[in-house]
């Protein structure tokens, strides 16, 4: 087998002339970034508020809450996406949804994107923050009732700082996940890093330089969130409790 | 002070209470005994509303509890309790553990709050592990500090559900002691334990409790020397022989 | 207002179960392959033998940390070049179907060996002791008390990840391969009823998934009160 190994190749102006090579794949790296992150408030907020539902006492409440979270795990991200996507403009209302058809089209791809990565992540969030409140011991919820707290006071300084905790690690791969799914996002044309990558083979006919450099460039972001998420972990780690236990 | 009326409570057909009537005076300390599943746990969580019950009424203070307009925080926070595991809030500092109910529930500023909750730690004897969290320290000095929390409160009452069965046996005396001297200084306290020594010098009254029933309710000196029920002589026998 | 018109499923119905047949295909096949080997994965990461337990991690992690997309793409851009050449295969035939098997395949591998793993370290280590004590050699002690305790903890979480790989599957719309969502697609930009068609395909996936998450709840009840 002949190939001719080019690394230099990211170097040269890019088709557009006025980048490099290099620049894409940043510019992708940029978007796949931003993208997560944002989506990741979204899921963090919602997944919180969502989770800790599933566990009231109020049935109509929690049963809300579990609607949410299956609706959101069985039907395949990709199949969400392309519902945010390509469905939701048409049945807005025709006012609202001609003026987003005419937004800009990054625009559009980004919120579409970044609502549909926020919201699934959040029905997996939500079961973990369910599994955390869930795993207290059961006489925390009531040594803090005893003590006088209303219900949402003991949620709030008893059973949510303990689960919070409890929940970080599973959290972190949830986390890792979102910039994971992120590559979904190509497939409307989002031109984040993987989308950047399948651009590099076309234009630069540099296929296994073009996709060792986006595989690599996905470890780093691993790798990176890994080790901050573990800072993190030992930061709020409580006294006397391995591992923050 | 506690009066408890015919109370009731089951969970479908099973039966945990069946109409359980006593009452506890102002300063009167009572230990409710019985072997596992008698229901004595559920009882005395019944008394402040912790576990709710079918039938029958509790009035504390002249509250009712079963009453759904009590507000229920406002009852608990003038009833101090204490639980068999502890429970002291792990991600918190001992002094934060004695603190927060103080600020947040009686409104209490932070220095006030601090200065209560150093008192009564010095009280239970753990000035020297204020800083400290729960996980840093042993069954039997979690304990005495959830006891201190309890106290800061204030309570008209205390509340003791098995507070030494999770301790290692040579941690259970400095519990009993500071439980004691708190009996003496006047608390009314209802106390769920099996420590017939205990029960011995301090109860004014033992509860008996089998199936969900009451079937004893007697002074100590009466329920010791002569328990009525077959169950109680052999509940006493097993306990008293080890 | 949107009008909705359902009318062209009907007739699309032949060809969409022609999407599932392949959807089903690629499942099944990654799921069976990606237990054994995730398996033997499992078992050389907890391997006494360094050089094993080196590569069983190196494999997991990295196929862990990087998109499915991403390597799906792999797959399908770039192995089926090298290959080709390799078994001097006629460039152009098409090898979209095994690229995306042996993507899933390899893929899954990783995230089943993490679950068989778990599965495994979750008995206690006093049951191989107890197991020794009474004469069993280690081999015996895995086969006869570990493993069949470990598969009794993990059947759940190993079909609930079937689940998860079922949805998966649809990710092989980045080859323009025709599975089920693909074919849902096709005929949707076709007739130009994208919306109806779209939300047609995500009920199937939902109601097939809620309720295969549904009998994997059952089963769990009925294994652990067992």
């Amino acid at each position: 087998m002949n190939y001719q190994w080019n690394w230099g190749v990211f170097l040269q102006p890019s088709a557009s002339g006025d980048d490099t090579y290099l620049g894409w794949m940043f510019a992708g790296f940029k978007m796949t970034i931003g993208l997560s992150l944002s989506a990741w408030v979204i899921a963090l907020l919602l997944g919180a508020l969502v989770g800790v539902l599933r566990t009231v006492p109020n049935k109509v409440l929690a049963g809300f809450a579990t609607a949410y979270v299956e609706m959101f795990r069985n039907v395949p991200l990709l199949v969400q996406l392309f519902i945010w996507y390509f469905v939701l403009p048409e049945l807005l209302p025709a006012s609202i949804g001609d003026a987003y058809k005419q937004s800009n089209p990054v625009m559009q791809q980004f919120l579409a994107s970044m609502i549909c990565l926020g919201l699934f992540t959040s029905a997996r969030v939500a079961e973990q923050v369910r599994a955390g409140i869930y795993s207290l011991p059961r006489g925390q919820k009531n040594a803090g009732l005893a003590l006088g707290f209303t219900l949402p006071q003991t949620y709030r300084f008893v059973m949510l700082p303990m689960a919070f905790r409890l929940v970080v690690p599973p959290l972190t791969s949830e986390f890792l996940n979102i910039f994971k799914n992120s590559a979904v996002c190509s497939t409307i044309g989002l031109l984040e890093l993987a989308a950047q990558g399948r651009q590099l083979v076309d234009y630069t006919a540099q296929p296994f330089e073009s996709f060792i450099a986006v595989t690599l460039s996905y470890i780093i972001i691993n790798v990176t969130v890994m080790t901050l998420m573990h800072k993190f972990e030992r930061r709020i780690a409580v006294p006397g409790y391995i591992g923050g236990k | 002070m506690i009066k408890i009326t015919n109370v009731s409570k089951h969970y479908g057909d099973f039966k945990v209470l069946t109409d359980c009537t006593t009452s506890v005076s102002k300063g009167e300390v009572i230990v409710v005994c019985g072997p596992s599943g008698s229901g004595k746990s559920t009882l005395i969580k019944c008394v402040n509303g912790l576990e709710p019950f079918q039938a029958g009424e509790i009035f504390v203070d002249g509250t009712s509890v079963g009453d759904p307009k009590t507000n229920l925080s406002k009852l608990r926070a003038k009833v101090g309790m204490v639980f068999q595991n502890f429970e002291l809030f792990p991600h918190m500092s001992i002094t934060q553990n004695l603190a927060i109910a103080q600020v947040k529930v009686l409104g209490r500023s932070q220095e006030e709050a601090m200065d209560k909750g150093l008192k009564l730690l010095d009280r239970v004897g753990l000035k020297a592990q204020a800083a400290k969290f729960p996980g840093q320290l042993s069954g039997g000095q979690q304990q005495r500090v959830a006891i201190a929390r309890a106290l800061a409160m204030d309570p008209i009452c205390m509340l003791f559900d098995e507070p030494t069965s999770a301790l290692d046996p040579e941690m259970v005396n400095e519990v009993l002691d500071v439980m004691t001297e708190l009996a003496h200084e006047g608390m009314t306290m209802m106390c769920v334990t099996h420590e017939m020594g205990f029960a011995k010098r301090v109860a004014d009254r033992v509860i008996f409790m089998d199936q969900g029933h009451i079937v004893e309710d007697d002074s100590k000196e009466e329920f010791f020397a002569n328990p009525r029920s077959e169950r109680a002589q052999q509940f006493l026998a097993k306990i008293l022989h080890h | 207002m949107y009008e909705f018109d359902w009318s062209s499923i009907p007739g699309a119905l032949p060809f969409l179960w022609e999407g599932m047949k392949v959807t089903l295909v690629i499942t099944v096949q990654a799921v069976l392959i990606g237990i054994v080997w995730g398996t033997l994965l499992a078992m050389m990461r907890l391997s006494p033998i360094k050089a094993l337990s080196w590569f069983a991690a190196g494999y997991v992690n990295l196929f862990r940390a990087v998109p499915l997309v991403m390597v799906l793409l792999w797959f399908f851009l770039i192995v089926p070049e090298f290959v080709g050449q390799l078994f001097n295969i006629p460039r152009g035939t098409d090898m979209r179907l095994s690229s995306a098997m042996a993507g899933f395949a390899l893929f899954e591998s990783a995230y089943y060996s993490e679950i068989i793993r778990a599965g495994i370290q979750s008995v206690p280590k006093g049951q191989i002791s107890a197991a020794s004590a009474l004469g069993m050699t280690y081999a015996q002690a895995m086969r006869l008390v570990v493993l069949p305790q470990a598969f009794r903890n993990m059947v759940p979480l190993l079909l609930t990840q079937g689940i998860i790989l079922f949805q998966d599957t649809s990710l092989v719309y980045v080859s323009a391969l025709a599975d089920f969502f693909g074919a849902a697609y096709k005929v949707g930009d076709r007739d130009g009823r994208l919306v109806e068609m779209l939300l047609f395909a995500g009920a199937v996936y939902f109601v097939i998934c809620f309720s295969a998450s549904l009998l994997v709840k059952r089963l769990q009840k009925k294994y652990s009160t067992a």
